[in-house]
C-alpha cells in the first residue's frame, strides 16, 4: 500500500484515513464501501476480524498459502506431470492437479468445430459435434484414472531415491467426477454388427494416439466424458471430448477424441505393441494389459513430512481397483509382521479411490509403514517379491506392489522399499 | 496357427464371451436390437430406438479420417519406397532424434537385433515391433514429431523399408508397398501374449 506519492502508509494510517472517509459520509452507498474495500484491503490483514474482507469474484483463487503444484519433468512434448497426492484431501482431485500424460503436447481444440466421428463395422456411420453428443442421455461417475507406468520406481529400489513423496512414486494417479454419455449410448445410435469385437479410438492430438479397446468394454462401462468435476473436461485432460475406461490403463483413455473405429480385431497400433506391453520372464510380453490392479499408498506420513514428537498420528492413504470395489486395506506398523484393518472412508465406490485412515500411537523408535488394498475380487496388494516372481524385474508397467515409508526417530520420513528387501 | 494368432483368438474369444455374459446378467440394462444389431446399454426406460442426433458421415468423410492401418495390410494406402530411397528421408526426418543408425536417441531406439532374452532396454523395430504394418499407421499419424503427416506415402514406405533394412529385415533392394510390407516377418511376431490377470488371489 502506498500513498500518493508513493511512500508507503502504515496499516494504522489507513484505518485511519478509510474511517475519516466513512466518518465524513464520502461513502454514500454500500456499493461505494465494497468499491473502497476492493480497492484498499490490505492483502493479509493481522486481525480479519477488523477489517472488511475482499468483495466477491467472477473466480476463485486458492489461499495464498496453499499452492500445491504439479511435480513436472524437463519439458518434452512426450513427457507428464504429477499430482501432489500428499497435499490433498479426500478423493478428489482439483481438476487443475490432475496428472498429465501426453505424448505430443496438448492441443488446441475449438470445441464447436470439434467432431467426432464413428464409423466402420456399423450400420450407419454418422458424425456427432459436441453439441449433439452433450443432447443424449447424461451419466457421471467419480473413477479414478491411473497412468499404467505409475509407480515404476517403486518396483526397483535402485531407481527410486529414499526421498521420493507419493508425488513423484505415484503421482500418475488421478480421480475426477466425469460427465458425458455412455459409449453404449453411442454404438446403439449407429448401429453395432453382430460381428464385431473391437474399437479404435483416436485423439485429435498430433500424435493422433490411438488404442484399440474390445467392445466388451466398451459396451459395459465405457464413456464419452466431456465434463471433470463440476465444469468442462480440462484441455490437459482431453478437452472437448476423451474416451473414459473407468479402471483401465490412464493411456487407453484416449484424449482430445475424434474417431471410434468399430472393427472386427485389434488394429495393433504402436502404443499397444512397442509400448504399453509387458515382457515378461521366458521372452514373452503381455499384450492388451488394460485393468490397474488393487493398490494403495499412505500419503501421510509420508516424505517429506517430518513427525515433530511421538504420540497419536493417524496414518492416512488411498486404495483403488480397477476391477471394482475395494473392500480392505490392511496397515502395518512393523515392517509387514502384523496387519491391522484400517477404516474406510466413504463413499466407497468401484473403480474410484477410498481414503483409508488408521489411528496410530508413535512410539518413537524407527518404524516401516506400509499398507495393502484387498479388493472384491480378492485380490491382496502384493509385495514386490511377489511381483518379481511373478512377472520378472523386465516390466515396466503395472507395478502396484506394497509401498513402504520409514520413519526414522528424529522423525524424517522416506521412501522405504530398500529397508524391507 | 502361429502363436500371436492364437493370442489373438483367444482375445477376441473374450471380448465376444464377454459381451454375452453382461446381456444375460446386466440387471437394469436394456438390449436393443437395432439394424439386426445386438447393443446393451443403460439408458432410461423411455428412451426412443434411435435419437436421430448426430449427421450420417459421408464415404468420404470416412476416408478422410481413416487412417488407422490394419496388421493385414488393410488401409495401407497405394505407394511404394526403396531402402536406397529411405535412407535419403530417415536421414532428413528422422537421425536428429533417433540417430544416424537408429540407436543412438535421444528418442527412441529404432534399431535392435538382440535376441529378447539378452535385450538390455528399448523397444526396437527389430526385436520388439510384432507388426511391420504397425510402423506405416504409427509414422502417418504422429511422426516426424514436429512435423506430423509431412511425408508423402511413398516416402513413408521408403523410410519403413530402410528402417527394415536396418534392422536385417529386409535385403538392401527391398521396396515397401501394400503388399510387401505386411508380409515382413518380425522377429516379435510371436512374444506377445494374452493379459492372463483376472484378479481374485493369483498374483500374475
Amino acid at each position: 500500500m502506498s500513498s500518493k506519492d508513493g511512500s508507503p502508509i502504515s496499516r494504522r494510517a489507513w484505518l485511519g484515513a478509510t474511517s475519516g472517509v466513512v466518518a465524513a459520509g464520502l461513502l454514500k452507498t454500500q456499493a461505494d464501501a465494497f468499491k473502497l474495500a476492493a480497492q484498499e484491503a490490505p492483502a493479509v490483514a493481522s486481525d480479519p476480524t477488523k477489517v472488511p474482507g475482499r468483495v466477491t469474484s467472477e473466480l476463485g483463487q486458492r489461499a495464498p498459502a496453499e499452492q500445491p503444484r504439479r511435480l513436472t519433468r524437463a519439458p518434452a512434448l512426450s513427457s507428464s506431470s504429477r499430482t501432489p497426492l500428499q497435499d490433498l484431501y479426500g478423493i478428489i482431485t482439483p481438476s487443475d492437479l490432475h496428472f498429465e500424460r501426453h505424448h505430443a503436447g496438448v492441443p488446441n481444440i475449438v470445441a464447436e468445430e470439434h467432431e467426432l466421428l464413428v464409423h466402420g463395422m456399423v450400420d450407419r456411420p454418422m458424425v456427432f459435434t459436441m453439441a449433439d453428443l452433450k443432447r443424449f442421455p447424461q451419466v457421471s461417475r467419480i473413477h479414478f484414472i491411473e497412468c499404467s507406468g505409475n509407480g515404476g520406481g517403486a518396483y526397483n529400489p535402485n531407481r527410486m531415491p529414499t526421498t521420493a513423496s507419493p508425488q513423484s512414486l505415484d503421482g500418475l494417479l488421478s480421480t475426477s467426477e466425469w460427465t458425458g454419455v455412455l459409449l453404449s449410448t453411442i454404438l446403439r445410435e449407429v448401429g453395432v454388427s453382430a460381428d464385431a469385437s473391437w474399437i479404435l479410438a483416436e485423439g485429435s492430438d498430433a500424435a493422433m494416439m490411438s488404442r484399440s479397446v474390445p467392445l466388451e468394454k466398451a459396451l459395459d462401462d465405457a464413456m464419452l466424458a466431456y465434463g471433470q468435476n463440476g465444469e468442462a473436461i480440462r484441455p490437459e485432460q482431453g478437452y472437448p471430448l476423451r474416451l473414459a475406461l473407468p479402471g483401465w490403463e490412464g493411456n487407453a483413455n484416449v484424449k482430445w477424441l475424434r474417431r471410434i473405429e468399430v472393427t472386427d480385431r485389434p488394429t495393433m497400433t504402436r502404443d499397444e505393441t512397442s509400448r504399453y506391453t509387458d515382457p515378461l520372464e521366458g521372452g514373452t510380453a503381455r499384450q492388451f494389459s488394460f485393468v490397474m490392479d488393487a493398490k494403495s499408498i499412505i500419503t501421510f506420513p509420508s516424505y517429506p513430512y517430518v513427525l515433530p514428537e511421538s504420540g497419536w498420528w493417524e496414518i492416512k492413504g488411498l486404495a483403488w481397483s480397477g476391477r471394482g470395489k475395494i473392500t480392505r486395506v490392511e496397515v502395518s506398523t512393523d515392517a509387514g509382521r502384523s496387519w491391522s484393518d484400517a477404516e474406510l472412508q466413504p463413499p466407497v465406490l468401484s473403480k474410484a479411490t477410498v481414503r483409508f485412515r488408521h489411528l496410530w500411537n508413535w512410539d518413537g523408535q524407527e518404524s516401516i509403514i506400509l499398507s495393502r488394498a484387498i479388493d472384491e475380487t480378492g485380490y491382496v496388494q502384493p509385495t514386490v517379491q511377489q511381483l518379481w516372481e511373478a512377472r520378472g524385474e523386465r516390466t515396466r508397467y503395472h507395478q502396484n506392489n506394497q509401498r513402504a515409508w520409514k520413519i526414522s526417530r528424529d522423525g524424517s520420513v522416506t521412501f522405504g522399499l530398500g529397508d524391507l528387501i | 496357427m502361429r502363436r500371436a494368432g492364437a493370442v489373438l483368438c483367444a482375445v477376441l474369444v473374450v471380448g465376444c464371451s464377454g459381451s454375452g455374459e453382461s446381456l444375460a446378467g446386466g440387471s437394469g440394462s436394456v438390449v436393443s436390437g437395432v439394424g439386426g444389431s445386438a447393443v446393451i446399454t443403460s439408458l432410461p426406460a423411455n428412451a426412443p430406438d434411435r435419437f436421430d442426433f448426430g449427421a450420417a458421415a459421408s464415404d468420404a468423410r470416412v476416408a478422410m479420417w481413416d487412417i488407422s492401418v490394419k496388421p493385414d495390410g488393410e488401409g495401407l494406402p497405394t505407394g511404394r519406397g526403396s531402402v536406397a530411397e529411405g535412407q535419403g528421408v530417415y536421414l532428413t526426418y528422422c537421425a536428429a532424434c533417433h540417430g544416424a543408425t537408429g540407436t543412438e536417441g535421444p528418442n527412441d531406439r529404432l534399431v535392435g537385433t538382440d535376441e529378447w532374452d539378452e535385450w538390455p532396454s528399448g523397444q526396437a523395430v527389430g526385436n520388439y515391433w510384432p507388426y511391420a504394418t504397425t510402423l506405416f499407421d504409427y509414422i502417418r499419424r504422429a511422426m516426424p514429431q514436429l512435423t506430423p503427416g509431412i511425408l508423402t506415402s511413398d516416402q513413408t514406405y521408403a523410410v519403413i523399408a530402410y528402417i527394415l533394412n536396418m534392422n536385417g529385415l529386409v535385403p538392401d533392394d527391398a521396396v515397401m508397398d501394400a503388399t510387401t510390407l505386411p508380409a515382413v516377418e518380425m522377429p516379435a511376431r510371436d512374444r506377445f501374449v494374452v493379459d492372463d490377470r483376472v484378479g481374485g488371489a493369483a498374483i500374475r
